[in-house]
């Protein structure tokens, strides 16, 4: 049953310091609240025990009217408990709208939510990408999040918490990856019909393996190689050019109302969310709407299975 | 030439009415119908009645959405709900739930109580009163016409702009949403006012307010929240009202608009909305844990305070909803600190809940029941308000269903078992008989049990990674188990409450007659037969002290002394127009969202000039003669 599968982004696993810094937090108000409830309860349930109404029991309880003392306890020590929490709570929020340091040269990103997928914009590499977010690790990542549309939210749980993505102005936010690994991402924000499937990827490599990745960003092998992925390429600049790029190639027109598909066969899911195999790529072009309700790509469903196939191969060749 | 029809209709309509050119004979058969004196009718207690039908309607409907909603969730890529349809229904199914269960539901329990607990005869705006509840009706019902006429609104209860902005939003969807709110609106602002001036001017000789009982306290309070918070949703609602149907550009960026101003408005309105609706639960709290006892509320003084101090703070913590907005650490840190110390009052009251129980007999009526279960559960939804109101731990929790948890366990460990407290606590003095104990243990034990099977996973479901308002998950997210408990726990609420519509029909059909005080209360209604008299208090009573009439049962009284001579009482007459001036704003909100500005302009037209024939009505009540109430309080203790 799948049911048996472990959550596999929880807010209790972090692997950045941002998200360890919202567990802290976190941890210290359940352990402050655990102990809150727990006394409520003992109270509670000695209360309900002991002073049931016995049968046959008909004397009138004693009126009492308060009791300075005990309110006083009950009003000191939960404005102690708040206290205790909120000096963690005020640090870290500080420490998590840290901005960009001036002087040094940080990784920067431009994020742009869009109905219903995400861009990845590197302005000091010259690199743009969609749905898969690639970070080195052991280095905090500044994130500049804006909307195209609506507002998004953006959430990766076990890199950090959410961050809206407004349209018409830019939110800040940093995240870093102690490990490599790739991580999901959420839309967390009420956006439209396909709001539950704007999954992307955070996609986390050693700092090596990350500088390779960028070299080969930036020097795209874009370029058709057999008949067949020529073929494809010509089905592309036909149906999908006016919406999609693919940089590292001559096209006509750079579509900028979709996805960049530069290098898409190294992308882990199709539309952020399909395992990405030619059977779901198939699916996807063919009828979008089914698996992306709400989504603006339009089917593709007129192609032939010649052109269909030749598309997939250009597609999955570029690298 | 449609609106043409309209207009002709509309002009021969109006002219009837005016002249009196109608069929009498027919309307004599309407007047003496049952059904009108209930549609004219201006009685708090009926008033009540027609509240709580009119909100258990809206609960059923609400609660089929939550079950479609839970059902869509069972398994991981389900595709029985997806999309813009499943959107549709998680808007209804809050929007409902706030605007058309919670908030009438409690004006039923406050129509009905408050006068009583105050020693009045009606509220101080009768006429108020009555309008107040068909503008909710004709709001509810305005609102929910969208699954007949094309599509319901898709934006979430909170409908943020964009995405409720046509752009986003095609159809006429958040119309319905906008005016069906704007329309109710203005009855529970009209009732809220009503209710400040009732408890402020009516309140019998010696009920000072520190002898006010707290239901009447706590609904005193949320009164007032009322007034200071529906006024920004009104204008919210104009604003996007404006820009859906007239093109103006308040939210369009594009434009130079900011959609995070209705974000802003929408809370100011929204975070005391929230006390709103579970202050009045509060004070029914505390008068059934007091009753059932047999103890006068431990620190009373100190439980008002609270009441006065969390309504006040409920202003300050609207921001504490936009931590992830970009508000910045400064503004996020303060509106962090000022939700902390809502904690403080919260925690008095709760402890004061636990020190009336404490030395008490305590007696487990099915409203004791509820008021019991209430304690826990609703400190789990207070501890988690808490942990919330962290900022670096909010944007974790933030739109997840951690935040989903966290509200139900406000709002139905809070308000629903609250209003279910207060129905079975109040049911024999507004009908006369009790509602069946037996049945009410088993509505009791499964719906709380549900609700814990429903919730209390929710908050884990939110803290392993999923985000609320999602019409699916993936089968890898490893969240398919504990969807599934959740869903089981909605369908067992949804038997418990099938279980309390059977409670009501089979404690109707067994019917047993109950006395003046079938609970041994403490406070005022229950001085006067049961179900009440429609003029309420034969004579007004005196007021000696704090739990009125206990303290006269404690002095080996049987009756409250009264503070004035038997005689004639002076009572408002019934009157049709409050439904008459509603039905203009309900075809002018109808006419809006078809786009026919016409249609509603002639509808606010037709509502105005009903205003201005009432103006000159010299109806001013009639008097109950003195051998009449005689003979009604004898007939009744016959």
């Amino acid at each position: 049953m799948t049911g048996c599968e472990e959550p596999d982004r929880t807010v209790f696993s972090p692997k950045g310091e941002a998200g360890e810094g919202s567990l802290d937090v976190i941890m210290l108000s359940i352990y402050i609240m655990t102990f809150v409830v727990a006394v409520v309860l003992a109270i509670f349930i000695y209360v309900l025990i002991r002073y049931r109404q016995k049968p046959g029991d008909n004397s009138i309880p004693k009126q009492v009217e308060g009791s300075m003392k005990l309110e006083m306890l009950w009003t000191v020590i939960p404005i102690i408990l708040l206290a205790i929490l909120a000096v963690p709570t005020l640090t870290h929020t500080f420490s998590l709208a840290e901005e960009a340091p001036k002087d040094e040269d940080p990784l920067r990103v431009k994020v742009t939510a869009h109905q219903y997928w995400w861009e990845f914009e590197y302005p000091d590499l010259g690199i743009k990408t969609a749905q898969q977010l690639h970070i080195p690790t052991d280095e905090k990542v500044y994130l500049e999040l804006t909307s195209d549309d609506v507002i998004h939210a953006f959430w990766v749980p076990e890199l950090a918490g959410k961050q809206d993505l407004n349209p018409g102005s830019t939110n800040k936010m940093w995240i870093d990856a102690d490990e490599p690994g790739t991580y999901e991402g959420r839309c967390a924000e009420l956006c439209g019909a396909g709001h539950a499937l704007m999954n992307f990827q955070v996609v986390a490599q050693e700092k090596e393996d990350f500088d390779k990745w960028v070299e080969k960003r930036k020097n795209p092998s874009s370029e058709p190689k057999t008949a067949e992925q020529k073929a494809g390429k010509e089905v592309f600049t036909q149906n999908c050019m006016s919406c999609h790029a693919i940089d590292g190639t001559q096209m006509k027109t750079k579509g900028e109302k979709a996805p960049n598909l530069t290098g898409f066969a190294e992308r882990n899911k199709i539309a952020g969310l399909l395992e990405n195999n030619d059977e779901n790529l198939e699916k996807w072009m063919k009828h979008p709407e089914q698996v992306k309700p709400g989504t603006y790509m339009p089917s593709f469903d007129f192609l032939s299975d010649e052109d269909m196939d030749n598309l997939k191969a250009y597609l999955q060749s570029l690298e | 030439m449609a609106t043409l029809v309209t207009i002709i209709v509309f002009i021969l309509f109006l002219s009837a009415i005016l002249t009196g050119g109608y069929n009498k004979e027919l309307m004599d058969r309407f007047r003496s119908h049952w059904l009108w004196d209930w549609i004219t009718t201006v009685d708090h207690k009926k008033i009540g009645i027609m509240y709580g039908i009119g909100g258990g309607f809206f609960f059923i409907l609400g609660g089929i959405e939550a079950l479609l909603i839970r059902t869509q969730l069972f398994y991981p890529n389900n595709d029985f709900i997806v999309g813009r349809a499943f959107n549709e229904l998680l808007t209804m199914h809050g929007t409902t739930m706030i605007f058309f269960v919670a908030m009438p539901l409690l004006f039923a329990l406050m129509n009905m109580i408050v006068p009583l607990q105050i020693g009045a005869r009606d509220v101080a705006f009768p006429f108020l009163n009555a309008m107040g509840l068909w503008f909710f009706i004709a709001g509810g019902i305005l609102m929910n016409l969208s699954w007949l006429f094309g599509n319901a609104p898709d934006a979430g209860w909170t409908n943020y702009v964009p995405i409720a902005a046509n752009e986003y939003s095609a159809g006429t969807g958040i119309d319905y949403y906008v005016l069906g709110l704007q329309i109710s609106g203005f009855g529970t602002l009209m009732s809220g006012i009503n209710f400040l001036a009732t408890i402020i001017n009516m309140r019998t000789e010696g009920m000072s307010f520190l002898r006010m009982p707290l239901f009447t306290w706590t609904s005193f309070i949320s009164s007032a929240l009322i007034l200071f918070g529906f006024p920004p949703l009104t204008a919210g609602l104009f604003l996007i009202m404006f820009e859906r149907l007239f093109g103006a550009n308040f939210f369009d960026v594009a434009a130079g608009g900011n959609p995070i101003i209705w974000e802003h408005l929408f809370w100011i309105f929204g975070h005391p909305e929230v006390y709103i609706v579970v202050l009045p639960a509060f004070g029914i709290m505390s008068e059934v844990i007091s009753t059932f006892s047999k103890k006068r509320l431990f620190g009373y003084t100190s439980m008002v305070f609270a009441t006065i101090l969390i309504g006040f703070l409920g202003f300050m913590v609207w921001a504490h909803h936009m931590f992830t907005v970009g508000m910045g650490p400064v503004a996020n840190s303060i509106f962090a600190i000022a939700t902390m110390t809502i904690a403080v009052p919260t925690g008095i009251k709760v402890f004061n809940w636990l020190f009336t129980m404490w030395g008490g007999k305590i007696r487990f009526t099915t409203a004791m029941l509820y008021a019991v279960g209430f304690i826990p559960t609703f400190v789990m939804g207070g501890v988690t308000g808490v942990m919330l109101s962290t900022p670096p731990g909010d944007y974790q929790y933030h739109d997840s269903y951690f935040v989903v948890a966290h509200f139900h366990y406000v709002l139905i460990g809070g308000t629903v078992f609250g209003i279910l407290a207060g129905f079975y606590y109040w049911w024999p003095k507004i009908f006369g008989y009790k509602l069946n104990e037996k049945l009410g243990k088993w509505n009791f034990w499964l719906f709380f049990i549900g609700f814990h099977l429903t919730f209390l996973i929710q908050h884990f479901i939110g803290l392993f990674g999923m985000p609320r308002r999602v019409f699916t998950y993936q089968p890898e997210d490893g969240l398919t188990l504990i969807n599934q408990i959740s869903t089981v726990g909605a369908y067992m609420m949804a038997v418990a409450t099938i279980l309390f519509v059977v409670n009501v029909i089979y404690s109707y059909r067994h019917r047993v007659p109950v006395g003046n005080d079938p609970w041994d209360g403490r406070t005022l209604e229950w001085s006067i037969p049961s179900p009440a008299p429609f003029y309420n208090f034969a004579q007004l009573p005196k007021v000696r002290a704090l739990d009125a009439f206990w303290h006269e049962k404690m002095k080996g009284n049987k009756e409250m002394e009264p503070a004035e001579p038997l005689g004639p009482i002076h009572m408002p007459s019934n009157n049709h127009l409050p439904i008459v001036i509603v039905l203009g704003f309900f075809i002018s909100g109808l006419g809006f969202v078809f786009r026919s500005n016409e249609v509603g302009a002639l509808g606010l037209i037709f509502a105005f000039l009903m205003m201005f024939v009432r103006s000159f009505e010299k109806d001013h009540g009639y008097h109950v003669e003195t051998d009449e109430v005689e003979k009604v309080e004898k007939g009744v203790k016959a």
